[in-house]
């Protein structure tokens, strides 16, 4: 009897999506689809070097058209959101994203334009066969991708994309030191992909569904043990990723081994994804274990905050201790993860979007400084000041905006963070965070005052000129300051005017406390299971 | 591995084998197959040519860089999502047309491109994969 009752009123949610895609709607995924075509159609013709350069830098400089208006779109309209092949979230991998998905992946096309111009100056035809656009553009799309997803698998999918393209990146040169850095990078991020991937074994397990959209619906009826358990492999391949204390050593040891222009793409993009997909995931999508898991971070977050200076204290590579300045980020943004109110959140999210730019560029200069002295050691560097003034000032602002000193952008995440601090008596992170900017400038000025004051050799002859010294090509200012001159410009264009950045992250801060927006623009509505209820009887 | 046998026989099974995976690849719309697994017997049937008649015999009869191949397939694939642009349905979204040849009708689909696609850059990485790691064995 009871079964034939079943019969007559079950009536199957619907399972596709009926109204029509408007091209508008394209904006959520034409980013990473040019980025993957323009990457293919590299690959296919890497034999002809010829235009490849200005056909890659055209589809970024594109790229970058499209999601400005599809920023502007999300900061006046919520969310966006587009489920693929017509298929309803959670059935179809959604891509969702919201203001600061949409900022992120802004910033790193911004990055991987200024990097691919900087590149002109010295790429070898060997590297373009080798596939070096190619490879930039698919890095590009994985990162974009990484943002823009509303699908942990599809998340998982993108890091791979990510590890492929870097892995060719960072061996490119072929050199003895960059196989050394290529393996303990490739290992530790393997490792972290794979910890990743059991814990979305977990996750299916438990909550039945991948898409994030529904996890943060279901998550809020799961036990307890099983998503903090889950929050805690999550924050540990994430942190490998992000390069947080205390598995933070595989990018000191990498990243500045291959070209400085790969260096500041990895340093501008691959650690901010691990950073991002740790605030989606744990404040976003389980805030039950984020809170579980709240002391920890907040060790981890004080930790990394101070050792990550005192580790570029005592380098005397230069990009050695850029990647220590790196590290110390990330302890800033676990700081607004461990702190999720309004203000720690918007002040994390700021912080990401000023590192993307502020560490990229350091490596650009990092890059002119070796090529200008031909060593990687600081101690040989001195008397660069004389030789090119305007490297020592774009050095000395962004030594300063990492610090986090005004007027840069670096100030305003810095004081959200610390107002978020005080506002919760959370007094150990706002210690931590005073002391990491001064740490900070300590590490920085000592680097700059080797490279740039000294008038010339180390030691006892600091006043014999550095004859070691070459000066820069005319092709290397234009291709190698410019560019640079770029990032640096926009850093203090913010810190000058900073009310559409902080603006822009209230709003993405209330959508990561509050998702019912992001949720909505995937189609789930939060009671869906009543209105189906109604509908069966 | 190099006996006589093997160097009659290769071409042979070389030939069945990427016919083979050309049939794999279309029946794997409804039924097992598609286009990985028909990418995979097709790269492995390039490999096996490899370890019989040498890898720049193989490059030779290829003409194409197999890296080349795989980048057009994941082209082809791109494309295939694009389609759906003009159908006003969101990317990927499966399209399809059906016509008569005869008395038989045949289906194609956006869905079709795609798994060509897949098949492409599979046969693409895996076999540029094999003929790297032989070429290696030949130089030592």
């Amino acid at each position: 009897m009871e079964t034939e009752i079943v019969k007559e009123t079950l009536v199957l949610p619907k399972a596709m999506i009926e109204v029509a895609t408007s091209a508008a709607d394209w904006l959520v995924i034409l980013p990473v689809v040019l980025a993957l075509l323009a990457s293919a159609l590299l690959l296919m013709l890497r034999s002809t070097t010829r235009g490849q350069a200005v056909f890659a830098i055209l589809v970024v400089m594109a790229i970058i058209v499209i999601e400005v208006q599809l920023l502007l779109k999300i900061l006046e309209l919520g969310p966006q959101s587009m489920t693929m092949g017509k298929w309803l979230p959670p059935f179809g991998i959604s891509f969702s994203v919201d203001v600061i998905g949409a900022s992120f992946a802004l910033a790193g096309a911004i990055v991987t334009l200024v990097v691919l111009l900087y590149v002109q100056a010295d790429i070898a035809k060997r590297e373009v066969k080798y596939g070096f656009y190619s490879l930039v553009l698919l890095m590009l799309a994985g990162v974009s991708g990484a943002f823009m997803t509303g699908d942990l698998f599809n998340l998982y999918v993108w890091f791979e994309v990510m590890l492929i393209s870097s892995f060719g990146l960072i061996i490119m040169g072929g050199r003895k030191l960059q196989l050394d850095g290529a393996i303990k990078y490739g290992f530790l991020n393997f490792l972290a992909t794979s910890f990743f991937l059991a814990a979305l074994g977990f996750i299916y397990g438990l909550m039945g569904t991948l898409n994030m959209a529904d996890i943060a619906i279901v998550a809020a009826d799961a036990p307890a043990g099983p998503l903090a358990a889950i929050g805690a492999l999550l924050l540990l391949a994430f942190g490998m990723k992000a390069a947080a204390f205390p598995v933070n050593a595989w990018l000191p040891a990498s990243y500045h081994t291959p070209h400085p222009a790969v260096s500041a793409l990895f340093g501008g993009l691959l650690t901010k994804v691990g950073v991002y997909a740790l605030l989606r995931t744990l404040v976003v999508l389980m805030p039950s274990a984020r809170e579980f898991l709240d002391p920890l971070i907040t060790i981890l977050a004080v930790a990394t905050l101070i050792l990550a200076p005192l580790g570029a204290l005592s380098q005397i590579n230069l990009r050695r201790a850029i990647g220590f300045f790196l590290i110390g980020g990330v302890g800033a943004v676990l700081a607004g993860l461990a702190m999720p109110s309004m203000r720690g959140l918007a002040g994390a999210s700021i912080y990401v979007f000023h590192s993307m730019l502020t560490i990229a560029a350091l490596y650009l200069v990092a890059g002119l400084i070796e090529r200008m002295s031909g060593t990687d050691d600081t101690r040989k560097m001195g008397g660069i000041y004389n030789a090119s003034s305007m490297m020592s000032i774009l050095f000395l602002v962004l030594i300063f905006a990492i610090a986090g000193l005004p007027p840069f952008l670096g100030f305003w995440p810095k004081l959200l963070l610390i107002e978020a601090g005080l506002g919760q008596a959370d007094s150990v992170l706002v210690v931590a965070l005073v002391l990491n900017s001064f740490l900070t400038v300590i590490a920085g000025t000592r680097l700059w005052s080797h490279i740039f004051w000294r008038n010339g050799r180390e030691g006892k002859n600091s006043e014999q000129l550095n004859d070691r010294l070459k000066p820069l090509s005319k092709k290397d200012k234009w291709f190698g300051i410019a560019p640079t001159s770029i990032l640096v410009v926009l850093i203090v264009w913010f810190g000058l005017f900073p009310n559409s950045v902080i603006d822009a992250s209230r709003t993405a801060a209330a959508d990561l406390l509050y998702p019912e927006r992001y949720i909505q623009s995937t189609g789930l509505a939060l009671d869906v299971e009543e209105d189906d209820l109604e509908v069966s009887q | 591995m190099n006996t006589i046998i093997f160097r009659t026989i290769a071409p042979f099974l070389v030939a069945i084998m990427v016919v083979f995976s050309v049939f794999v690849l279309l029946r794997g719309h409804n039924e097992p197959g598609g286009g990985f697994i028909g990418g995979l017997i097709a790269a492995s049937a390039i490999a096996i040519y490899g370890i019989a008649a040498g890898v720049s015999e193989v490059r030779k009869a290829l003409k194409i860089d197999p890296l080349a191949i795989a980048g057009f397939g994941l082209f082809i694939a791109g494309l295939a999502g694009l389609l759906s642009l003009g159908a006003e349905a969101p990317f990927l979204t499966g399209l399809w047309t059906y016509f008569e040849i005869g008395n038989a009708k045949v289906a194609l689909s956006s869905v079709l491109i795609f798994d060509i696609g897949v098949y492409l850059v599979v046969l693409g990485t895996i076999s540029a994969i094999a003929l790297a790691l032989e070429e290696n064995e030949e130089g030592e």
